[in-house]
């Protein structure tokens, strides 16, 4: 994770930024701090932390600075200039902790677990505004495994981790109107039980969650009905008020990323 | 139709994205053609498939294209075509790429670029602003020009066959005098007009039979209606057409009775000395020395006519342009926008036009000889008609098809 020291609305480069509605940045890092400590005292997930950038406001969204594997970092390639920045200090800590690191060639983007979700084996690769689909082939050669590239056709929804959350090999949380039809399909052939939520739930970025065992961390603010149907399945909901990063159009997923 | 093959790997199947793009080329009005799809064996392995993609124009091509790319769909990696520098001004490097008559591109930087004023037997040059392909006949290449080489990064564009029967099939079958001339003169009046209502002019070429024969008065009502915008002729066509006009002759034949005139063998030469006197046909127009026929009829109707020069000239007329290269170059500009050709009754002026028309121009061949009309289609003129008629009864039956009178 990255404390949100610099984080602030500094450009627009999707429908939720606007440099007119600026964050709290006092209530930011009270928001970061509670996830922190729900992570690695309540869940006891242990979390490394990268050193915040000046200038670098989005750095906080660590999920979309690459995919790690098996002491692998696949780097990610920013769509946009302004995140581009990001590469090189992600690049620098991985390096210095002894990942091996793969560099895609410059010109095919790929946003890390922003756009890369594993069910089980099966990585799935959401593609459209910030990752292109012709990525997909080399995340297969590189992991060796399966990968299915779906399209996204919600702007609102630009990274696949914004309206698809998997809860386990089997089931997820998730937004279909966010998918064409082939994407609904793919998803409904892999995923047997998915939970399927209201455009107002998808909105409060429930899809945008953190699953660690039985726990799922979820920006709060989400329905009950939501919470419930969750529950009926034995999952664990712990909601986390993180008001300040749906401004920029994240939250606990995009503020974390996997090492193990 | 324009078309570009395309080349789309990994988990394509099971991601449904080959289906995707197959529903996405139709869906954007284009059609597609599986060269090959290989479906890997296990589930980690990719599949690959290549497919044709065409599409109605050259923008809808590139919108699909667009859209597939997005999808991870990209061009075939075709190599830009070769370019070398002439060495010599009038000399191709040794491995030019010799053109066809049909529409042709060439990849450059990445993009095909059509040719502009294809025509066959020559080659292309490019023109790195633009950037342009022009197609450029051997003797006007200079040096330093840069020349496409070799056969990569070249496409040729096949006509395509049109799906209802019209008159101007591809010439496939054999030209026969055998075959019933009145409904096909009637299906060409019905051409013309489309091509004239397309805003696009009707070329003439045509030799000096059509005055033997008394077609002369015919082609001047073509001409006079405006049914020709350009006229290709010799200097026999527009010597004799003069010579109809001054004497009533052709070729000492007087076109009325049909018998030789006395000492009327120099009537050609006197109806020469006499234009060549007045300094060219236009001057002998506005002297009122001509007063009818073709040529009266070109110049008073303001339709450029041009007289290219051969060996047996007698004369020739002060019009006539006597350097071929000249006259090659002068013919080609009149050939913009040209979108019918009618050829009655010359072999040589006939088989020079072929050579310099794309192939998307519609060419109508007359002539009495089958052999004629045969050879113009062996030369590869690929929308045409041949009808195998005297030039005379041909013109009298075009112009009552059009109802001129």
């Amino acid at each position: 994770m990255c404390r949100p020291t610099h984080y602030t609305i500094a450009y627009e480069i999707n429908p939720w930024m606007r440099l007119t509605r600026q964050t709290a940045h006092d209530a930011a890092r009270r928001q970061w701090q509670q996830l922190y400590r729900l992570l690695t005292h309540r869940l006891r997930a242990r979390v490394r932390l990268i050193r915040p950038v000046r200038g670098l406001p989005d750095l906080v969204f660590t999920a979309n600075a690459g995919l790690v594997a098996d002491g692998v970092l696949i780097r990610s390639n920013f769509r946009f200039p302004e995140r581009q920045g990001e590469e090189a200090v992600v690049e620098g800590y991985f390096q210095r902790h002894g990942y091996q690191i793969v560099r895609l060639p410059r010109r095919v983007n790929f946003e890390g677990e922003g756009d890369a979700v594993w069910i089980g084996s099966t990585l799935l690769l959401g593609f459209r505004f910030r990752s292109d689909a012709t990525v997909h082939e080399r995340l297969g050669r590189l992991l060796r495994c399966e990968v299915l590239p779906v399209e996204l056709r919600d702007q609102r929804f630009y990274h696949l981790d914004t309206c698809f959350c998997p809860l386990g090999p089997t089931s997820a949380v998730w937004y279909p109107r966010a998918f064409d039809r082939y994407g609904c399909r793919v998803i409904a052939s892999r995923v047997p039980d998915t939970i399927a939520v209201s455009e107002a739930d998808a909105l409060r970025f429930c899809c945008n969650s953190l699953v660690i065992g039985r726990d799922v961390v979820m920006p709060a603010g989400v329905s009950n009905s939501l919470t419930r149907r969750l529950g009926r399945r034995g999952w664990v909901v712990h909601e986390v008020e993180l008001s300040e990063f749906l401004k920029a159009g994240g939250a606990a997923k995009c503020l974390v990323l996997r090492l193990t | 139709m324009p078309s570009e093959n395309v080349r789309i790997s990994g988990h394509i199947i099971d991601s449904l994205i080959l289906p995707k793009i197959l529903d996405e080329v139709m869906d954007l009005d284009g059609t597609f053609e599986i060269l090959s799809l290989a479906i890997g064996k296990r589930k980690t392995d990719p599949s690959t498939a290549r497919l044709t993609v065409s599409a109605r124009s050259q923008h809808a091509l590139q919108m699909i294209l667009r859209r597939l790319a997005r999808l991870g769909a990209t061009p075939e990696s075709v190599q830009d075509a070769q370019l070398v520098r002439a060495r010599k001004d009038g000399v191709f490097p040794a491995s030019f790429y010799s053109t066809t008559n049909l529409p042709t591109f060439v990849r450059y930087h990445d993009r095909w670029i059509p040719v502009r004023s294809i025509e066959m037997d020559c080659g292309i040059v490019v023109n790195a602003e633009g950037p342009k392909a022009i197609c450029i006949p051997m003797a006007r290449v200079k040096r330093g020009d840069l020349l496409v080489c070799g056969s990569t990064g070249i496409k040729v564009a096949p006509l395509e066959r049109s799906r209802h029967r019209e008159v101007f099939q591809f010439m496939h079958s054999a030209v026969s005098p055998e075959k019933p001339k009145a409904q096909l003169i009637a299906g060409l009046a019905r051409e013309m007009r489309v091509i004239k209502r397309a805003k696009r002019k009707i070329l003439v070429v045509a030799g000096p039979a059509l005055i033997h024969t008394g077609g002369g008065p015919y082609l001047e009502r073509l001409i006079t209606a405006g049914w020709a915008d350009v006229l290709f002729a010799g200097n026999g066509l527009a010597t004799h057409d003069i010579e109809s006009a001054l004497f009533g002759t052709a070729l000492g034949v007087d076109l009325k009775r049909g018998t030789p005139t006395r000492d009327g063998h120099d009537h050609h030469m006197r109806a020469i000395n006499t234009i060549r006197d007045c300094g060219g046909i236009r001057q002998a127009v506005r002297r009122r020395l001509l007063t009818k026929g073709v040529m009266h009829a070109c110049v008073t109707h303001r339709v450029p006519f041009v007289l290219a020069g051969s060996i047996r000239d007698d004369g020739p007329l002060p019009d006539v342009i006597t350097d071929v290269l000249v006259a090659q170059d002068v013919m080609r500009q009149h050939l913009l926008g040209v979108g019918m050709a009618l050829m009655i009754s010359s072999t040589l002026h006939a088989i020079a036009t072929g050579n310099l028309l794309p192939a998307t121009v519609k060419v109508v061949c007359v002539d009495i000889n089958p052999a004629v009309v045969t050879k113009l289609s062996d030369r590869g003129t690929f929308q045409g008609i041949g009808i195998v008629s005297d030039a005379a009864s041909f013109l009298r039956e075009l112009c009552s098809a059009l109802k001129l009178r």
